[in-house]
């Protein structure tokens, strides 16, 4: 009984949750580093020659031109001198020059992650409502036939390959209905809302256009819908687990005995404790619904990281597919930092280790 | 879009909650797993799919990469699932498709079982520096999303094949360390492995004849349970065209081009029926052998898969 009361003491003082970040932060750098490491290890040592990639045929003929492009890049230096000269560019936010599109990769990411963050956003929000609703029903109905039904539904957004259901619904929802528009942001030569934030509904809505708004959530709906299959199952059967939990405890039996309406206990009593988990996945599907827009958002014309990732890696454009992967993932370690962090703000029992 | 990503978020649940989140009883472990209706419909699409793989040539009506028909035939004429861009014969395309798949997602997975296994014994048993590192090697891997670390070394690699059998095996190989890691944690201090090592027996030894038997059966439950994500992230590396290249008869390609070729729906969306059939059948058989397992192996496997 001593310790947990010396643990919750210690945070309340600060020192275990301080000390804990620090700790995490500090192994989330790390982690930066070594993703910077591994994006360096695959650019530069793997494939062949990169002045053949970059200078083509004819040049290589040339000695001289390859000797010059060998000096002006680095490349005859050691690797480590090398790693650090790349490290050093991205601390600057050089990521190298697309060669795709011909412009520096940080250009391009700046512009295509805000969509794709956006469409992430939305995705998550949708998961997060179903999933959740899902998951809680599954547990109160456990083991009859809502709950089976609802496992097999969470089982078969796992299992359904992100790309086809893009194909699929796009098919069936815009070309055949025509319920969503499957291209784009907005309807083609529409002008954008002035860039505040970068994501659009939310720039419609401070531009105060609720035209653009309605507009642009018709066409992110039916990608947002797509990419949230996955998530929806990952989040109903983590619900579920995490409402049958709550379920057990004594203090639910409680509620129902003084005669609280059954609503009040599920939203009050049994939500909101088992709510701490599902924040947690969630924030972790966040990643996972980033990296899912490369296989749906070049089927909606979405122009977004996905998209770009889609296409460079098409044309083998190893700098942008870099660029795609070291972004993503930062976002991953500051996506599980925050977490962190909200978990020990939720709920101080946890240990802070 | 990685399933590695879930066993860890079970872990993280579990850790909030203080407790093992799926209980035995949660689990329905009184049943036995062959009385329930999702194994059963999973065990027999997994056994159809492999009946499939063997007897191609006998099921599949045509040449798979003959371009002996009008192109872009819808389905239902002679060609039963219709023609693609190419004139091929779509239903032949599939068929043929299984052996292209499913052996490469075996094959997958026994590569990532090997290199995890290995890592995670030397990590878990070793323990100290090498855990250490061992283990930051894993989360490194977590820290990138699935199909983008295999796309960049697929890209990186060069496109075909075996180089997306390479790059998926980097990103599958830290579960299974993980899980095998936990397990040894657990096994070195028991008496068996102190009274063969106090009888003289080498580290190596201890590992491969005393350890072994202890771990393989969780791994080769979790490894088979792996396939049906194996092939949805070759799959999607197919469909990033980092995969297989043409001709090859591979689901995934096919599902990209039937994106290209939006007017002639048939040519995605059958292909993609036969991923999400194979991926589904394993997921439901996962689903219930991984709760009817021993409960010790079942938390090794969900606390830190």
């Amino acid at each position: 009984m001593q310790a947990p009361a010396n643990r919750r003491e210690s945070v309340r003082r600060g020192s275990g949750l301080g000390g804990f970040l620090g700790r995490r932060a500090i192994a989330g750098a790390f982690l930066v580093v070594g993703i910077t490491l591994v994006a360096f290890v695959l650019t530069h040592v793997v494939p062949g020659d990169p002045a053949a990639a970059a200078l083509g045929q004819r040049a290589i003929e040339d000695p001289a031109t390859v000797a010059a492009f060998r000096a002006r890049y680095g490349l005859d230096d050691p690797l480590w001198k090398q790693y650090f000269t790349y490290l050093f560019g991205l601390l600057h936010g050089d990521f190298g020059i697309s060669q795709q599109t011909r412009r520096p990769v940080l250009t391009d990411l700046v512009e295509y992650l805000p969509p794709t963050i956006e469409l992430a956003l939305v995705a998550i929000v949708i998961s997060l409502v179903v999933g959740v609703a899902l998951g809680t029903v599954a547990a109160l109905k456990r083991d009859r036939w809502p709950d089976q039904l609802i496992r097999v539904v969470s089982l078969t957004g796992v299992s359904v390959p992100t790309f086809w259901l893009a194909l699929t619904a796009s098919l069936i929802f815009s070309v055949k209905l025509g319920w969503f528009s499957s291209t784009g942001q907005l309807d083609p030569g529409y002008p954008k809302p002035p860039t505040v934030t970068g994501l659009l509904l939310v720039d419609s809505l401070l531009d105060n256009d609720p035209f653009t708004f309605q507009m642009g959530l018709h066409h992110i709906l039916l990608p947002a819908l797509v990419l949230a299959a996955y998530t929806v199952g990952l989040i109903t059967r983590f619900t579920r687990a995490s409402v049958l939990e709550v379920l057990g405890n004594d203090y639910i039996r409680s509620a129902h005995a003084k005669g609280l309406p059954r609503r009040t206990v599920i939203l009050r009593h049994v939500l909101r404790p088992a709510m701490v988990p599902i924040i947690t996945v969630s924030g972790l599907a966040f990643g996972s619904l980033l990296s899912g827009t490369v296989l749906v958002e070049s089927i909606f014309s979405w122009p977004g990281l996905g998209q770009y990732a889609y296409k460079s890696s098409l044309a083998l454009d190893l700098p942008a597919v870099m660029g795609v992967s070291v972004i993503v993932a930062v976002i991953y370690v500051v996506i599980n930092l925050v977490i962190d962090v909200l978990y020990g703000v939720i709920d101080p029992r946890i240990r802070l280790s | 879009m990685t399933i590695p990503d879930e066993p860890r978020l079970e872990l993280e649940a579990e850790r909030s909650s203080g407790r093992r989140l799926f209980s035995r009883k949660d689990a329905g472990i009184d049943r036995s797993p062959w009385s329930r209706p999702l194994a059963v419909v999973g065990a027999v699409l997994v056994i159809g799919w492999v009946l499939v793989a063997l007897l191609a040539p006998l099921i599949a009506p045509h040449d798979p990469n003959a371009q002996d028909f009008a192109r872009l035939q819808p389905p239902g004429g002679a060609n039963l699932l219709g023609t693609d861009g190419l004139g091929r014969d779509l239903l032949s395309r599939i068929v043929y498709g299984t052996r292209i798949t499913l052996p490469l997602a075996v094959l997958l997975v026994v590569l990532a079982t090997a290199v995890g296994t290995v890592a995670g014994s030397i990590a878990g048993y070793f323990g100290g520096w090498v855990d250490t590192v061992v283990m930051r090697l894993c989360d490194l891997v977590f820290a990138f999303p699935g199909i983008i670390l295999a796309m960049a070394a697929a890209a990186a690699l060069g496109p075909g094949l075996r180089n997306a059998v390479l790059a998926l095996t980097i990103v599958m190989w830290p579960s299974y360390a993980r899980v095998v890691r936990s397990m040894l944690l657990g096994l070195r201090e028991a008496e068996f492995v102190s009274a063969t090592r106090l009888l003289g027996a080498s580290a190596r030894r201890t590992l491969a004849v005393d350890l072994r038997p202890n771990v393989a059966g969780p791994v080769l439950v979790l490894a088979a349970l792996e396939v049906g994500n194996a092939v949805l992230l070759l799959s999607g590396l197919s469909f990033l065209g980092l995969g297989a290249q043409p001709p090859d008869a591979e689901w995934g390609a096919m599902v990209s081009e039937g994106a290209r070729n939006f007017d002639a729906w048939w040519i995605g969306v059958f292909p993609g029926l036969a991923i999400l059939t194979v991926v589904l059948a394993f997921n439901f058989l996962g689903d219930t052998l991984r709760d009817a397992l021993d409960p010790r192996t079942a938390r090794a496997l969900k606390g830190s898969s």
